[in-house]
């Protein structure tokens, strides 16, 4: 069970899942475009809003751009790979489960192998734009450490949102009823986190920092990347910390998961 | 008409009984509702130029969006998109009534029940504790109960043409999506029209999206002077007849060309 051979499965698992979707190609296509629609619409109220109004708190669109992209793409990444764990609420009340106790692979593993909903790629692709479009409009000097702390950033971030949809999923052990408001601090962190968290009142921003750390890996390497200060003041250090951060927060979530997989008693259906 | 009555009650009755997502759903709205008021915030206080509408009345109107969210023409009915999946929507063709008034009268149960479950505590914490104010005057809150009723024949006449829609995509997902993004753009959910670019305006005031919060929630804080109503419902009742129109004829050809399987 070596480190290759998982992966070697995984692959295998979103090959069969993605040639399964490309079944009904015009379906795909349509959902994809619908999905790029409906996340750039988010992205264009943000336009109308600096038309309108210049800036917010002296950021720039392109600044706020930055924090757009690097959130969205994160979250596209997470809501393409862990979806599996949004839809396992439905295999415990199925029932469904129990096949993946039998098998010689982690649960989590086999769950986030599940599926990987490919017509994500239209909020990634969005999301992209709009980054591509921040970092060339910004005037910022793009060394190594930059960039790589740009890529370990949007990776911390995935990781967090997977977390998200893992407490998620975990919930279900103990109650079958679906969870809509995790949902609200995922979809909610992400509309959040498309504006520097400096804009907001106190106690907002020490709930994404402290209690859900998803400022860490959007808000303070933007703003190391950017070689802006803090206006709360907090240390620049804390954003070159912030993929630990993420990658600590879903090991986290993963073993709150394996205590609710040892509570787990199936339906028996 | 009291066949399509009964349709509606009953439907009415059914999805008043879905509490726990109505909960979740509000607490939802409000955790949102805040986000929004927040960034309104920063971005009034980052300006001296006067802005067309001011910060209480947008706070006022983001408040008024939250809790009638539920109202707006985002999705399909999930049991019409399984019977046009399964085709047992030929049984549905086998009731003595008409198939276009029928799916009408059920969309505006989905469209009413849910809204009425999360706007009472919505408006009550709103107006209580988040900044939401009552109506401009009594003939504001007046024109905003016509216009709320309006905004629902429109929302409701959009949402069946989209479930007709269905006979030809049949998961929807496509057209549902990009109509959604439309709605949630152009209806002033995601921003208040007044707010958007001026040279934008005239066009997102024809669009029959403006009808469904735009306008009612204009007269709430009263943006627009309550003796407009007339007007606003004039736009409404306008694209609710040719979204109608446009429903029932495409449901007709969707009659002509779809094939049911025996068996």
């Amino acid at each position: 069970m070596s480190i290759a051979n998982t992966l070697n499965l995984y692959w295998k698992y979103i090959g069969i899942s993605i040639r399964a979707q490309m079944q009904y190609k015009v379906s795909f296509i349509m959902a994809a475009i619908g999905h790029f629609l409906i996340t750039a619409v988010e992205f264009l109220a943000i336009w109308a809003m600096f038309d309108r109004f210049g800036s917010i708190d002296a950021w720039t669109l392109a600044e706020v751009a930055l924090f757009y992209g690097m959130v969205h793409i994160a979250f596209s990444i997470s809501e393409g790979a862990a979806r599996g764990f949004d839809l396992f609420p439905s295999m415990v009340k199925s029932g469904d489960f129990d096949r993946f106790l039998l098998r010689p692979r982690s649960t989590a593993f086999q769950v986030a192998s599940m599926e990987f909903q490919l017509l994500r790629i239209g909020r990634l692709l969005q999301a992209v734009i709009i980054l591509g479009w921040a970092v060339t409009t910004l005037d910022i000097s793009w060394t190594l450490p930059r960039v790589l702390l740009t890529i370990g950033a949007i990776g911390g971030g995935a990781c967090i949102f997977s977390g998200f949809f893992v407490i998620q999923a975990t919930l279900a052990f103990w109650t079958v009823e679906s969870l809509e408001i995790m949902n609200t601090i995922t979809y909610g962190g992400v509309e959040a986190a498309s504006y520097p968290l400096a804009i907001y009142r106190d106690w907002f921003r020490r709930f994404f920092t402290f209690v859900v750390p998803l400022a860490c890996v959007n808000y303070f390497p933007a703003l190391a990347i950017l070689g802006k200060p803090d206006p709360m003041g907090l240390p620049t250090v804390l954003g070159w910390l912030s993929p630990l951060l993420g990658v600590a927060f879903l090991w986290v979530t993963l073993q709150i998961w394996k205590v609710g997989v040892r509570h787990y008693t199936s339906t028996g259906s | 008409m009291k066949a399509y009555l009964a349709i509606l009650s009953s439907r009415f009755r059914m999805l008043l009984q879905y509490r726990a997502a109505a909960v979740a759903g509000t607490i939802t709205q409000i955790f949102w509702g805040w986000i929004r008021v927040m960034i309104f915030e920063a971005f009034y206080r980052s300006s001296d130029v006067v802005q067309p509408m001011s910060f209480e009345d947008v706070v006022t109107y983001v408040w008024l969006g939250q809790a009638l969210l539920a109202m707006i023409p985002w999705n399909t009915d999930p049991e019409i998109r399984s019977m046009v999946r399964t085709r047992t929507v030929a049984y549905e063709l086998l009731k003595p009534v008409d198939l276009y008034n029928l799916w009408y009268s059920r969309t505006i149960a989905t469209r009413t029940a849910p809204t009425m479950l999360r706007s009472v505590p919505i408006f009550i914490l709103g107006l209580a504790y988040f900044g939401m104010e009552s109506p401009e005057s009594t003939a504001s809150a007046v024109a905003f109960g016509l216009a709320v009723i309006g905004a629902v024949m429109l929302s409701v006449a959009l949402s069946t043409l989209l479930n007709i829609s269905l006979m030809w995509t049949l998961s929807g997902q496509g057209i549902t999506r990009i109509t959604a993004a439309a709605v949630i753009l152009f209806s002033g959910l995601t921003i208040p029209i007044p707010l958007f670019p001026d040279w934008a305006q005239t066009i997102l005031r024809l669009l029959p999206f403006a009808g469904i919060a735009d306008t009612p929630f204009r007269l709430y804080v009263g943006h627009i002077p309550p003796h407009e109503v007339i007007w606003v419902l004039a736009h409404q009742l306008i694209w609710t007849i040719i979204l109608v129109v446009w429903g029932r004829l495409l449901l007709n050809r969707g009659l002509r060309v779809m094939v049911v399987q025996g068996g």
